[in-house]
């Protein structure tokens, strides 16, 4: 678990997430479009997302394809979060992103 | 070759063995998997239905069936009218032991274009997988509101 908080813990890791969020199954070349990282930073990244389990990888023919694995993410709220929480905090989490109209 | 919407991954403290079984065996999958029963002989070529309180959720069909290694099926969303007419989309599970632990890889791929199953599988799985790995460590799943669509 610890591995997960570190990993999130950066806001270019959580850019790559993000993007990975937008559109499953990325090779490193496309990741790296449009952003204002080198390739090695990229690399480094995914390394560590991918040690966290954060990022699942699979080879598709020639390509190393990244996906994002939210799994690790459902297992941090399943030690805080219970049943009857969950849709009240769903409801807060719309409120939240309805006022700020924006994501971090 | 088109590559697979959705590839989850989660390491278990397991063996091969136990997870096939929780991946199969009826009784068992309903403790973790929002309440939904998986029925079938599991040979490939066979049907299996899973289904809550009786009525069937998705109708899918045994593709590869290698115990403790490997299982596919194929899977169709009868819940829901639009889904039901989607050509079936393809699971996958692969089962690797590593070290002390499993590495269970999922895949789901071949959905049809602009798919609402697939918007419908996608926040299931993390869940799906959280309450086995869960379950299979510690005995207890997760807790998951059944009242959402499988």
């Amino acid at each position: 678990m610890d591995e997960v908080f570190k990993a999130l813990a950066d806001v270019s890791r959580r850019l790559l997430l993000d993007r990975l969020h937008a559109r499953n199954g990325q090779t490193l070349l496309e990741l790296c479009n449009g952003l204002d990282m080198t390739r090695q930073a990229v690399t480094k990244h995914l390394a560590i997302l991918e040690d966290a389990n954060l990022v699942a990888t699979l080879r598709h023919g020639r390509e190393k394809l990244h996906y994002l694995n939210p799994v690790p993410i459902h297992q941090i709220g399943e030690r805080w979060i219970r049943k009857f929480e969950h849709d009240r905090l769903a409801a807060l989490g719309t409120l939240k992103k309805q006022l700020e109209k924006r994501d971090e | 070759m088109s590559k697979p919407e959705f590839v989850y991954v989660t390491y278990i403290r397991t063996t091969p063995d136990q997870l096939w079984h929780a991946l199969t065996d009826k009784d068992f999958t309903r403790r973790y998997w929002m309440d939904c029963t998986l029925t079938s002989d599991w040979k490939a070529g066979s049907r299996m239905t899973m289904a809550r309180e009786g009525e069937v959720k998705n109708e899918c069909v045994i593709l590869e069936s290698d115990p403790p290694r490997k299982l596919s099926y194929s899977w169709r969303s009868v819940f829901d009218e639009e889904m039901k007419k989607e050509k079936p989309s393809r699971v996958t599970y692969l089962i690797e032991p590593r070290g002390g632990v499993v590495k269970l890889t999922v895949t789901h791929e071949n959905f049809a274009a602009g798919s609402r199953t697939l918007e419908s599988v996608s926040s299931g799985w993390p869940m799906v997988l959280a309450s086995l790995k869960s379950i299979l460590e510690t005995g207890e799943p997760m807790v998951l509101d059944p009242n959402r669509d499988a």
